[in-house]
Order: C-alpha cells, then sequence, then structure tokens
C-alpha cells in the first residue's frame, strides 16, 4: 500500500486535477445559489441538460479525438440508453417508490445496454476506416430511431411517457454533475494510462501499432464500448428530465450537434469539449428563450452563421497568421512584454497535452482500407505491384 | 533446439498474377546480422511484411525458432517475437519519444495492467506507469535518446528518428528484429554510430536481426550473410563477401 | 398496387436519389468532402419553383429558375463557406457543411416560415403500362432522369472539362502541375451537382407536391446512402446505388414492415460497406507499408 502512494506521488500533477477541482467548485456554488433562489428557475432547468451534454461531448471526444475514428451516430447510443434505460426505471418505479434508486440502477442497465450497442457498431470499426465508417454510425443512429419509432412499448411515435420518473431538476443536476466528474475522471484516467497510450498509437499510426504488437481489434472496440455507455447514461439523464422521450430528438442533427462540440472545443482537448458542451448548450438556451415563436428561424440563422465563422477563423488557413496575433498566448506575451523564451520542457508528462490538440484530422478522414489477408489483395493494389516489379 | 532463428520455405506471393516474390527459401542462425539486398522493386519490403503478416504468403510457409508463423495477425506475430522498422519511418508522431518506447513496452508481461484498473485507478496501476517509463528510459539510453525524452517524435531529427523506431521495436522484446533500410537518409557519422549500435544490440541483447539495406559499405562491415534478391527471386546467398562478388550479383547491380 | 406498378414507382424514386447522390459523389471525388449541404439544395430548388409557379408563369420557366436558383446558390456556398477552408481539415469542412446546411434551412423558414406549402407543378394525368395505372410525371422522371445521367457520363467521359474532373478526382496535386485550375474545376462541380439537384427537387415534389424547410434533410441522407452504397466517388456507382434504393425502398413500402423502411435501407447499407468496404463500384485503396 505504501508503494501504492509513493507511486500516486510520482505520478501525481496538480493540472491533472484542476478540471476536476473547477466541476466540483462549479457544482457546489450552483448548490448553494439554487438553494438561496438566487438562480432564476429556467436556469436550474438548463443545468441538466449542460452535464449530460458534457458527458456526450466527452465520451464522443475520446472516440474522435483519441482513437480518431469519426462517428455520427452518438446521439443514437443516447437514444438506447434512454429508451431502454428508462423503461427499466419505469418498470422498477412500480415497485421501488423511490425515484433516485431508480435513476441509479436504470443508469448501470442503460449503460450497460449502449455498451452492447457500442461494441456492435464497433465490430464494422474493424473493418472500415474514415467517411465510410462514420457513414456506418449515421446508419446506425437513424436505425435505432427508426425502430424506437416504432416499436409499441416505447409509445411508438407518441414517444415513451416517463412523467412518472421525472426527477425535478434542482435535484437532478446535482447528481447529473457528480456523474460527469465520474465520467471525466474515467476517461482522463484510462487517456493516461497504457491503454491511452495503446489507443493514441493506433490514431498516429495504426500500422506501427499493429507491428508493436497492439492489439488495434480490442482497443477500437474497448473505446466504442466505453463511449457508447458513457452515452446511454446521458440518454438516462435525458429520460429522467425530459417527459415524454421521443425518437425525433436524436436525429442526425443531433449527432452532429455533439460533433461540433468536439470540434469546436478542440479535438483531442477534454477541457476543450467540456467549455464548448457548456457554452454551445446555453448559447442555444439564450437564443431559444430570446428569439421564440416566429424568430425561431433566426435562432437557426444565428446559430448557423455562429458555426461557420467559428470554423472558418479557426481552420482557414489564410487567416492562420491572423489568429497567431489574436491568440491569448501572444496577447499575454505583449502586456508583460516578456520575450518569446524557447519553450522548454521540464517533466516527463507535459507532452500529454500537446499530443490533445495535435491530430492529424486528414489521416481521420482519409479512406484507407486495409486488410491484413493477402488473397484479397488483388488489383489495385499498385503500391505492392510496382514493389514486385 | 536448433540454431535457426528464421527458416523460410519457398515463401512467395503474388498480386493479382504478378509474382512478387517466389522461392524464398533462407536461414538465418541465432545471433546473426544477416543482411538483404537487391536494386529497388526487387521485393525485400515485401519480405519483410510477409514475415510480420502484413501481407500473407501465397505460397511456402516461414518459420521463427522452429514455430510456423504463416497465417498470424501482425499482432500475434510481434507477439511471437518478430519486430520490425519502417522504411519509411512510422512513428506515433504526435506522442513524446519516451511514449513511443513505452508502447513498445505495452505487451510486456511484468506490465500487464487491466484497463478497468487503470480507469478505477486501482493499485497497481501507478506502479506500472512508473516502471514502465523508467524501463523506456534504460532503452532510450542506449540509444542516446535519454536527453530528448520529452521532445515529440516528430520534432527529432531524421537520424534519431530512425534510431528511435529501432529502440521501440527494442522494447517489444523481440527474438528477431527486422530493420528496414535503417541507414537511409543519415549522414556518415550517423552511420558509423549506428552500425555500433546495431552491433551493441546484438551482443548485449542476444539478439538475431536481418537488415535491408543499399549501402554496401555498410551491409559489408556488418552482416555475417546476405542473401540477394532480384525480381523477386534469390540470385546469391551466403557469406557476404562471396555473394556480393557474384558474378550475377554484379550484373544485377552494375547491368549488362 | 401491382409489382410492375412499384417497380416502375422505385425506378423513378431512384432516379431522383440517383440526381442528389451524383452531386455527393461528384463532390466527394474532386473536393474530397462530405457535402451535407447538398439536401438542402433541393429545398431551395423546391421553394424556387413554388415561388415562381406563384407568378402564374409557365411551369418551364419555373424549372430554369430553379435550375439557376440551385446552381448559383451551390457556387455561392463553395466561394463563401468552403474555398477558405481549402487544404483545412475535412472535419472542418463537414461541420461548415452542417452549418451551411442549417444556414438554408433558417433562411427558408425565416423567408416562407415553416409550414408546409402544398401546390401543384402541372397534373400529368396516368397512363396504363403493361396493366398497371401509372403517373406519368413517375414515368417522365424516370426518363429525364436517364437522360441527365447519359449525358452527364458523356460530359465526364469525353469533354476536356470532364477529363480534367476525373484528373483533379485521381490526384488534385498532380493535376494542377499539369496545369489544371483545381479551383475553377471544383467551382464547376459544384454548379453540376446543384444543377442536378435542381432537377431532383423538380421530380421530388412531382412525388410529393408541397414543401418545408426541411424537405431535404431526408431525401438527401438517403441519397448519400446510395452515393455510398455505391461507392462514393464514382459516377456510375452513385446511378446504381441510387436506383437499388429507390426500387428497395418501394417495395418495402408495400409490405407490412412498411414503418421500418428507413431502418432497413440503412442496415443494407451497413452490410453492404461490411462485405465491400468501399461500395459496390468504389476503388480500393492502400496504405504502402
Amino acid at each position: 500500500m505504501a508503494n501504492f502512494f509513493s507511486n500516486y506521488k510520482k505520478q501525481f500533477k496538480i493540472k491533472y486535477y484542476i478540471n476536476y477541482i473547477v466541476l466540483a467548485v462549479f457544482l457546489v456554488l450552483m448548490i448553494i445559489l439554487s438553494s438561496t433562489g438566487i438562480l432564476s428557475r429556467s436556469f436550474v432547468n438548463l443545468l441538466p441538460k449542460i452535464a449530460y451534454s458534457i458527458i456526450l461531448a466527452i465520451s464522443l471526444n475520446l472516440v474522435v479525438g483519441f482513437l480518431g475514428e469519426l462517428s455520427l451516430g452518438h446521439a443514437g447510443f443516447m437514444c438506447v440508453g434512454a429508451y431502454l434505460g428508462c423503461f427499466i426505471s419505469l418498470q422498477l418505479h412500480t415497485v421501488i417508490d423511490n425515484v433516485t434508486i431508480c435513476f441509479l440502477i436504470s443508469m448501470v442497465c442503460g449503460a450497460l445496454i449502449a455498451a452492447v450497442f457500442g461494441f456492435i457498431i464497433g465490430l464494422p470499426a474493424l473493418r472500415l476506416k474514415g467517411d465510410y465508417l462514420a457513414i456506418v454510425t449515421l446508419a446506425f443512429g437513424e436505425i435505432v430511431r427508426n425502430v424506437f419509432k416504432n416499436l409499441p412499448w416505447f409509445g411508438e411515435a407518441m414517444g415513451l411517457k416517463t412523467s412518472a420518473i421525472k426527477m425535478p431538476a434542482k435535484e437532478l443536476f446535482i447528481i447529473s454533475f457528480v456523474l460527469v466528474i465520474i465520467i471525466l475522471a474515467l476517461i482522463q484516467n484510462l487517456i493516461r494510462s497504457k491503454h491511452g497510450r495503446a489507443i493514441t498509437a493506433i490514431r498516429d499510426n495504426e500500422i506501427a501499432a499493429k507491428a508493436m504488437g497492439i492489439n488495434v481489434t480490442f482497443y477500437k472496440l474497448f473505446v466504442f464500448v466505453v463511449a457508447a455507455a458513457f452515452a446511454g447514461i446521458a440518454g438516462v439523464i435525458y429520460g429522467h428530465y425530459v417527459t415524454p422521450i421521443t425518437y425525433s430528438v436524436f436525429d442526425f442533427n443531433y449527432s452532429i450537434e455533439i460533433l461540433v462540440m468536439v470540434v469546436i472545443g478542440g479535438i483531442g482537448s477534454m477541457n476543450g469539449s467540456i467549455i464548448a458542451a457548456a457554452l454551445i448548450t446555453y448559447v442555444n438556451f439564450l437564443l431559444q428563450n430570446k428569439l421564440s415563436g416566429n424568430l425561431a428561424a433566426v435562432r437557426l440563422l444565428v446559430y448557423a452563421l455562429i458555426l461557420i465563422l467559428v470554423i472558418i477563423f479557426n481552420n482557414a488557413p489564410a487567416l492562420k497568421p491572423l489568429k497567431e496575433k489574436l491568440s491569448i498566448k501572444s496577447l499575454t506575451s505583449k502586456i508583460s512584454k516578456k520575450s518569446k523564451a524557447p519553450h522548454v520542457i521540464k517533466d516527463d508528462d507535459v507532452q500529454w497535452n500537446r499530443i490533445e490538440s495535435k491530430i492529424k484530422m486528414d489521416e481521420v478522414l482519409s479512406v484507407d482500407v486495409k486488410n491484413s489477408d493477402g488473397a484479397i489483395a488483388e488489383k489495385g493494389d499498385r503500391a505492392s505491384n510496382k514493389e514486385g516489379k | 533446439m536448433s540454431d535457426i532463428m528464421l527458416r523460410t520455405e519457398n515463401l512467395g506471393i503474388s498480386f493479382g498474377g504478378l509474382k512478387a516474390v517466389q522461392d524464398v527459401n533462407m536461414e538465418i542462425k541465432k545471433n546473426e546480422l544477416y543482411g538483404l539486398v537487391g536494386p529497388n522493386g526487387a521485393g525485400k519490403t515485401t519480405l519483410f511484411n510477409m514475415f510480420t503478416g502484413v501481407y500473407q504468403p501465397t505460397t511456402g510457409t516461414f518459420y521463427l525458432d522452429g514455430e510456423e508463423l504463416k497465417g498470424k495477425t501482425q499482432e500475434a506475430i510481434n507477439h511471437k517475437g518478430i519486430a520490425r522498422t519502417f522504411q519509411n519511418i512510422r512513428l506515433f508522431s504526435n506522442m513524446s519519444v519516451v511514449r513511443n518506447v513505452m508502447v513498445g513496452l505495452h505487451n510486456q508481461p511484468e506490465f500487464k495492467c487491466n484497463p478497468f484498473v487503470s480507469m478505477f485507478h486501482l493499485p497497481g496501476h501507478f506502479d506500472t506507469e512508473v516502471r514502465m517509463r523508467e524501463r523506456a528510459k534504460e532503452i532510450l539510453k542506449v540509444f542516446g535518446l535519454e536527453e530528448e525524452r520529452n521532445n515529440l517524435s516528430c520534432n527529432l531529427p531524421y537520424g534519431k528518428q530512425r534510431k528511435l523506431e529501432i529502440a521501440r521495436a527494442l522494447a517489444t522484446n523481440p527474438k528477431l528484429l527486422l530493420l528496414d533500410e535503417p541507414a537511409a537518409g543519415m549522414n556518415p557519422n550517423e552511420t558509423e554510430e549506428l552500425v555500433e549500435i546495431v552491433k551493441f544490440i546484438r551482443d548485449e541483447y542476444d539478439m538475431t536481426i536481418l537488415l535491408i539495406e543499399h549501402d554496401m559499405k555498410f551491409v559489408s562491415g556488418l552482416c555475417d550473410e546476405i542473401t540477394v534478391l532480384n525480381f523477386g527471386t534469390v540470385l546469391a546467398q551466403g557469406k557476404t563477401k562471396d555473394a556480393l562478388n557474384d558474378p550475377e550479383v554484379i550484373k544485377a547491380y552494375i547491368g549488362g | 398496387m401491382s409489382f410492375m406498378s412499384i417497380l416502375i414507382d422505385g425506378l423513378s424514386l431512384g432516379a431522383v436519389y440517383a440526381l442528389i447522390a451524383l452531386g455527393y459523389t461528384m463532390v466527394y471525388g474532386i473536393a474530397k468532402m462530405l457535402n451535407f449541404a447538398h439536401g438542402d439544395i433541393i429545398m431551395v430548388g423546391a421553394y424556387a419553383i413554388y415561388s415562381i409557379l406563384m407568378l402564374h408563369v409557365h411551369p418551364f420557366i419555373a424549372i430554369g429558375v430553379s435550375v439557376v436558383v440551385c446552381t448559383v446558390t451551390g457556387i455561392l456556398v463553395e466561394k463563401l463557406a468552403y474555398k477558405p477552408l481549402r487544404g483545412a481539415s475535412p472535419l472542418a469542412v463537414l461541420i461548415t457543411a452542417i452549418g451551411v446546411s442549417n444556414l438554408l434551412q433558417g433562411v427558408a423558414q425565416l423567408v416562407y416560415g415553416s409550414t408546409s406549402r402544398s401546390f401543384t407543378i402541372y397534373d400529368f394525368g396516368t397512363v396504363k403500362v403493361f396493366g398497371a395505372e401509372i403517373g406519368v410525371g413517375t414515368i417522365l422522371t424516370l426518363i429525364v432522369g436517364a437522360v441527365i445521367m447519359a449525358a452527364l457520363q458523356i460530359f465526364v467521359m469525353k469533354t476536356k472539362t470532364g477529363r480534367a474532373m476525373l484528373a483533379v478526382s485521381e490526384d488534385s496535386g498532380a493535376a494542377k502541375l499539369m496545369g489544371v485550375n483545381v479551383d475553377k474545376i471544383i467551382m464547376i462541380t459544384f454548379a453540376i451537382g446543384s444543377a442536378l439537384a435542381a432537377f431532383a427537387s423538380l421530380f421530388y415534389i412531382i412525388r410529393i407536391p408541397s414543401t418545408t424547410p426541411t424537405l431535404g434533410s431526408m431525401p438527401g441522407i438517403k441519397a448519400f446512402v446510395a452515393a455510398v452504397i455505391g461507392g462514393i466517388g464514382s459516377i456510375p456507382g452513385a446511378m446504381i446505388g441510387g436506383i437499388l434504393l429507390g426500387i428497395i425502398e418501394q417495395i418495402c413500402k408495400n409490405t407490412p414492415i412498411a414503418s421500418y423502411t428507413t431502418a432497413i435501407e440503412f442496415a443494407l447499407l451497413i452490410l453492404i460497406l461490411l462485405v465491400r468496404p468501399v461500395g459496390l463500384l468504389g476503388k480500393r485503396r492502400r496504405e504502402k507499408v
């Protein structure tokens, strides 16, 4: 045990824990503010939504940012968790009166069921890459939606009525944010372990990872399963937050909205995902409040314009010099007027942060079909033909 | 146990109708430095790809330390004890140098750690991480890369990237190390250093090494035996000096 | 409904999908991006036809205007949203495409409201083919669709621009070095894709004569699926994929499990990709080790 703590100390870096601390402080602050009634009802109502958006964004980031596979069907896993988890919760509620206990049990069930679906969707990931895998995940999301729309046990097109297990936002947001912190810890622990290294190795160079004996099959499935389970938890939160659960929510656009959170926050950056998820959810809420009714169209317009401009500003090659000029780093260095000292790396783990922000997305999206079976390596294999000549 | 590390039997592969490699028979003894030479497109890298399971041979088979490895996946072959480097460097470019080597250590039995143990930070996780890092540093020391262990691997100069690839392959604790043009792009000083390192690895780790190289000086100074390939077939085989002086080999290289 | 009428209906729906899928596949082949805003070009075309028809002019003028409006929209979208991102990560372009899609829907909602507008272009009536009652509009869709696709194939194969398009899709860097103006080719691709979408919108509202701001979403995604089934990047693949999907959709819709049609179509996509990872006619690419 002493050994455990000494090794723990060796690995301990305060900056690893800052995001937990910030989230915990935020949670405590919200609890205090909501109990004193300073916060508006509508804002408290928004909090669980922010929580499950964060869970969705960080779990998707695990797939997109660290495994390097594009998933366009994350809402599908959430859908599975919401419908099946809450179905179980509803059944439980007939026996157990306490909704919170129902929630916790159904959360575990929802996560497990979503994990099974993650496994099923992970299987094509072994054969497909890039755009094609993205399309399979998109198809999965649509299939799930279509099936739940038609199954009689889940209220068909009317949706699953969950008013019996609906929890007041005032309580739900506390549980949800605790879950956010736990899930964030689990994901970060995973990434910062040898398994996380294996996963990022697969992303960086799958061929080399295989040659190093990394079990690519296992890790791809593992990441899909874990991400799906967390999305399932987000779904269960959703089901205890909104009634009824309708299939139309979990459409392709919702999957994309989660992806937008990940991309805006910075692919591979957990903190970025958290901030972006919270911010986008909040901005949407503001727009919804300010621009309702006939102005709903304006909301869509404003949202789309912000999205396009942010992406172009962040990514356009022509705007790079401008962006560097305006970046926080150069601004702060201007203020402090310090000469730019070359970046010196002192401790062993500093690099971890840099890994996160430097992903070649071209590789994520490049169509690249490999088969280990030599027999299928037939025509079109110009590279190897050249080699043989 | 015999003293043969790698043995191939009529190994060959064809892509469509094209026979890229055919009827390669070679035997590499344990602790031997073996060279694979031949003009561009002779099928050297294809042979490496078959040894490591990237391609599956269409004819013949090969044995590592008496065990047939044909038909195994890349991962399984690495577990059985073949590690390789790549002609076009394939480092995990967004990871630091030390992490690259730690990926190589991933499957070593002493660093076994269940993913759930890592996720929940159960006892064993930190211990494994600390020990892996120490081991990785030791390996880097051999290659003189210890100082740069925290740099991103893509920021290393070319020669050091090649060395890091060898270090990473070595970390998987192989019986047979395949080096694909390890001296390509190196300057004379670096090449000389590399020769020393390769010899050191062979002696220190009791390693069998098979390498592809174009630099004849490098090959003749380093390898005990070589196989010369041309158009996918064996042109000459045997002690380095003899094989290189074979009239067929000279003809293939100089033309005529 | 007799099998014959289902088949012909399926073929005509397939032609609509194929026309949209061509837009996806050409843009993917040449600009290497998934243009998710393509479906909304159909919606733009539908509203263009609706607006012109409100002026009580001949439907042909409406169709012509719709083609022009779609083409201009396509080019504008490319110039304003995608061109600044040339060379940026494909994921950024993908998100921008989603943004454009929302933007177009937002504009339509602002101008026309979110309720659907019903209208008829022209009452074509029906004819009897092999004993089955079939709408003339359906048959027209089939014929015009086939003609457009044949013309496109000839354009790509026989003209200088078409060959330049093939060259860019094969290797844009090399094409640039050979003197091909890649930017211009990409613009032309978007223009052609959008013009095809205008025709698709015409045929789509012949089938379902109403329009909403989200009209393009579902046919857009379905056509995208069709493009992938055929092998994205391949023009004949898009046609085959579209027609296959159209027929399957019509057959499913006439069985007891009609409500699961979407699920069946997407499941088919997954199955096809698992058997042929690059679609029916897609090109296999391999990384050299």
